[in-house]
């Protein structure tokens, strides 16, 4: 499928958004709110790793609003020393997408979990990533819904056990990654809450990219789900597991770098031990491919159970945006024909009633 | 007045429409109703296909599209059936009788063909063979017959025209245009026009014409407008008025969608229009402009409001400015889309999780939406508060001559956003929930603005500072002020029509049920009954002196399209006897019945 060109200027992610040269730091960035998640959770690894990349991107805090929905990681934007919405279940992408339309001047994060993102609010998130609108969504999943303590969620692995399913669950779960390929995303990326110089590398292209830009983080929840991505955290078992992409460069992984990512049957992808098939058969990483096939076939290297799993940038390619195109046609038709209020008001059949 | 009515492809709505601009332009003081399928092209020639279009015009000012008309036109057997019952005896019927064969009178359950046994013998019969005429105008064109045969509904309005001597240059102009890039087809149309014409010219069966004069109206000048037009409109001028963009975030949905189509055409004027994923997003869309600083609006109809609420609510929490557009259609569910009814007050009124006050206001006829929809903005800008507006299916699709207001006369909306400070303890810190003293409005400090940067969200905020607060005595003061908030709404005092001044009998209204009220007390008042009618505007809050009024008359009644929705408010909180008298069939009053209901009970309190 091609992209239809309408003509607008390439612009940055961050294009129109004021900027200072006063220097700032990760506490400026703090509100004076108490930060209330349990001892232990991921998300204040997330918030630290947020609070400590935004200087770096320079602009006028005031520019800044954090919306999001309903769960635990929903509480963020209190913490954020900038504009911000905690808003209803599912509906951050929604709200989030009136204030880019209207605003240009502003730079919108959204930040949502499993449950909002993927449940209540899968709608407006398929949507939102469709259209393209100019937001950053962080999607924090710990694969559990940790807000109304501990249901399953549409992350969590088959058969989990959990208040809602004493016996296992039943439903097969999201692959976010998958979802906002299928939904045609400009730019998606993952990333674990422990490594916070990956989650920075990923957030940094994230708002350096014009257009929806889906974050998945994995986030441990130690009340309720406690250990989800423990494997992935472990330095050895690490290696063997996570595969992370780099653009430009073979997609290798392993405590030695021994296996690779190769091609495998029609359009799929498949790991193999370079040994066996050779450097030359290895993928080099192109996440700026038009077609969402490539980053799809990545993305179905994740297994439920975390045998495997990709990080880094998958998809990154360049797409109109929606709120750029609605302001370009607001602006041509405002240079077109006059705001005539009295002219709209007469219109063309009129009659005239005179006193007599 | 005249009914049109045929088969939904017959183009039955054009047909009216264009007679309308006729007699508008003659002077004639006029109000429509349209009544369509709720299937878009429902099978032809059967019942659910009959698609009508009645217009009420006369030399005096008119409140209502009229109960039962006085010519009928009936393109096929199944418009006969469906529309017949409401022609009074003697009245004009004209049918096409070239429709009139076995296999359509069979589809709607004719046994014998009504233009040849005695049941028509009430009224005055004109049978025309509308398509056959029409063809034969057409043979020199080279249009083939079915095209042809298209154009009899202009012969059915060039006939009506010569009837009521309407001027036809606007007409032939409009067929002209609307089919520019066909010639042929234009040429066509105007041929089939003056045909009709010509026809009722030539014919001797039609020895009686009317000659309708110009009505007495208000000096200035006219145009003939819609209800969902005039909303738009509405939309357009509070949008300049208060210097605002305006970005209306919506989901289409009968009979609302009007509204989208009217807007999405006046991008000039600052407008964004979104057509969301659905209702929820529509809202949320509206709600996230508002707090960057434009006016949100969203348009629907009562099932988008059901979808609507969590969001509506989180209006009311986050104290932004919001407009809700309520197009009301018959409920409850699915109901009846394509149906009048005012059966969401209750739902506008509490239809949220807890104590979650909106205010509501409502136009009366469809010219009123200009009014009402700017009024309803001067409440969410002033107030800083989620409104709904409820419209409904007959005005939103009704029309009526509208004086056009001077833009130098509307009123002026302008806002002021915070840009200072404003804590009440000297820390310099900015709190978003200080209230004005007045209007008790909170602040509205958009994102951007230097120094201000705070949070918001639908979780209970602690009075002044805005932070998140569990503490009960903070949440009942908070449910206390927000209440408050919305009763102190400064609204007009209701105005009652009581020429005669020594009424005992109060009537109340709302909404369109304006025009079938206002006539039927007019009628009553000529019959020499006395009675006084207040129709509510404002809804919630109500206006000030509306329980004094109440309480003025020895009996207060209150017709409605529901099952006595605005009855039971009143009742509730100004402790009077309202007598409700309802009927929900999906169409407006009739003036006639309501005449009767009046009169019965004046004469009970008189006696
Ligand atoms: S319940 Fe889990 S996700 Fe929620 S705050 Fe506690 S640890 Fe974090």
């Amino acid at each position: 499928m091609t992209t239809i060109d309408l003509g607008l200027p390439e612009l940055g992610g961050l294009a129109g958004v004021p900027t200072t040269d006063e220097p700032q730091k990760a506490k400026d960035y703090k509100s004076d709110q108490e930060v209330r998640w349990c001892p232990g959770c991921g998300d204040y690894i997330v918030l630290n790793a947020v609070q400590s990349f935004l200087p770096s991107l320079g602009l006028k805090r005031e520019n800044i609003v954090f919306v999001s929905g309903i769960g635990c990681s929903s509480r963020f934007p209190y913490y954020m020393n900038t504009y911000g919405m905690h808003s209803i279940h599912g509906r951050a992408p929604a709200i989030a997408t009136g204030l880019a339309v209207s605003r240009p001047d502003l730079s919108v994060w959204v930040v949502t979990g499993d449950g909002d993102a993927l449940s209540i609010g899968g709608n407006h998130l398929i949507h939102t990533l469709r259209r393209n609108v100019n937001l950053k969504i962080l999607l924090f999943n710990n694969r559990i819904y940790g807000l109304t303590k501990g249901q399953y969620s549409p992350t969590s692995e088959t058969g989990k056990i959990t208040k809602s399913t004493p016996a296992g669950s039943l439903d097969h779960p999201f692959n976010p990654v998958s979802l906002a390929l299928g939904a045609e995303a400009s730019f998606v990326g993952r990333a674990l809450d422990s490594d916070k110089k990956g989650l920075t590398e990923v957030l940094r292209q994230a708002a350096e990219h014009r257009g929806s830009a889906l974050v998945e983080i994995y986030q441990n929840c130690p009340i309720f789900n406690d250990g989800a991505f423990d494997v992935l955290k472990d330095a050895d078992d690490a290696k063997r597991r996570i595969i992370n992409l780099e653009h430009g460069k073979p997609i290798t992984f392993g405590v030695d770098g021994e296996y690779g990512v190769v091609r495998s049957g029609f359009a799929g992808l498949e790991v193999a031990k370079i040994s066996e098939v050779g450097m030359e058969s290895v993928v080099v990483h192109d996440a700026t491919l038009e077609d969402p096939s490539y980053a799809f076939a990545l993305s179905r290297l994740s297994a439920q159970d975390l045998s495997h799993t990709v990080t880094g940038v998958f998809r990154n390619v360049k797409r109109t945006t929606y709120d750029d195109a609605a302001r370009d046609q607001v602006e041509k038709a405002k240079a077109a024909k006059p705001a005539d209020l009295a002219a709209l008001l007469r219109g063309k059949d009129t009659w005239t009633v005179l006193s007599d | 007045m005249i009914r049109f009515a045929g088969d939904s492809g017959d183009g039955m709505q054009l047909t009216g429409d264009r007679f309308t601009s006729e007699a508008a332009a003659f002077g004639n003081d006029l109000a429509t109703q349209p009544n369509f399928p709720a299937e878009i092209r429902a099978p032809q020639g059967t019942l659910p296909g009959v698609s009508s279009f009645q217009l009420h015009f006369a030399d005096y000012d008119i409140l209502t599209p009229g109960d039962r008309p006085d010519v009928l036109v009936a393109m096929n057997p199944a418009a006969l059936k469906a529309n017949i019952k409401d022609l009074p005896k003697g009245g004009i019927l004209i049918v096409n009788t070239d429709e009139f064969n076995k296999r359509n009178l069979v589809k709607v359950g004719y046994a014998t063909n009504p233009l040849e046994d005695d049941s028509l013998a009430d009224f005055q019969v004109h049978e025309v063979a509308m398509a056959t005429i029409t063809i034969g105008a057409l043979e020199e064109t080279g249009l083939g017959k079915k095209d042809a045969e298209r154009a009899k509904n202009m012969f059915a309005l060039g006939l009506l025209s010569w009837m009521y001597h309407r001027p036809t240059e606007g007409t032939e102009r409009f067929l002209r245009e609307k089919f520019s890039k066909k010639p042929d087809i234009a040429e066509a149309n105007v041929l089939a026009f003056r045909a009709g014409y010509y026809y009722g010219e030539t014919t001797e069966s039609f020895a009686v014409t009317y000659e309708v004069a110009p009505a007495k109206l208000n000096t200035g000048t006219y145009r003939q407008i819609t209800g969902n037009t005039a909303l738009a409109y509405g939309l357009v001028a509070a949008g300049q008025q208060s210097g605002l963009p305006i970005v209306l975030g919506t989901y289409p949905i009968t009979p609302a969608s009007d509204i989208l189509h009217e807007l999405s055409k006046h991008k000039n004027f600052g407008i964004t229009t979104l057509q969301a994923e659905d209702e929820i997003a529509g809202i949320g869309a509206a709600l996230g402009a508002s707090y960057g600083g434009a006016l949100g609006v969203t348009s629907t109809s009562g099932p988008g409001i059901a979808l609507k609420s969590e969001t509506i609510g989180l209006a009311v929490m986050t104290e932004l400015p919001l407009l809700i557009i309520d197009v009301q259609r018959g409920g409850p569910s699915t109901g009846l889309p394509t149906k009048t009814e005012q059966s969401d007050l209750l739902q506008a009124m509490f239809g949220r999780n807890g104590e979650s006050p909106v205010p509501i206001v409502s136009p009366r006829s469809p010219s009123d939406c200009f009014d009402a929809a700017m009024d309803a903005v001067r409440i969410a800008l002033t107030y800083r508060t989620p409104v709904l507006l409820l419209s409904d299916g007959a005005i939103a699709n009704g029309s009526e001559p509208w004086l056009i207001p001077d833009v130098d006369d509307l009123p002026d909306l302008s806002v002021e956003f915070a840009t200072e400070p404003n804590a009440t303890d000297g820390s310099g810190e900015f709190w978003p929930y200080v209230r004005d003293p007045e209007t008790l409005a909170r602040p509205w400090a958009i994102p951007g603005t230097p120094g201000l940067q705070h949070r918001i969200g639908g979780l209970e905020k602690a009075d002044n500072t805005g932070n998140i607060s569990y503490e009960p005595d903070n949440h009942d003061r908070m449910v206390r002020l927000r209440q408050a908030k919305v009763d102190g709404i400064e609204v007009p005092d209701a105005i009652v029509d009581d020429p005669t001044g020594d009424a005992k009998v109060l009537v109340v209204g709302w909404g369109s049920s304006y025009g079938p009220i206002g006539a039927a007390a007019r009628r009553v008042r000529k019959l020499g009954l006395p009675v006084a009618h207040v129709h509510l505007r404002h809804l919630n809050p109500f206006p000030k002196n509306l329980g004094d009024v109440l309480s003025r008359y020895d009996k207060v009644i209150a017709p409605e399209m529901n099952l006595g929705q605005l009855a039971l408010l009143l009742r509730a909180k100004y402790l009077v006897d309202v007598m409700s008298y309802t009927k929900v069939q999906g169409l407006p009053f009739k003036a006639e019945e309501l005449q009767d209901v009046l009169a019965d009970v004046i004469k009970g309190v008189g006696a």
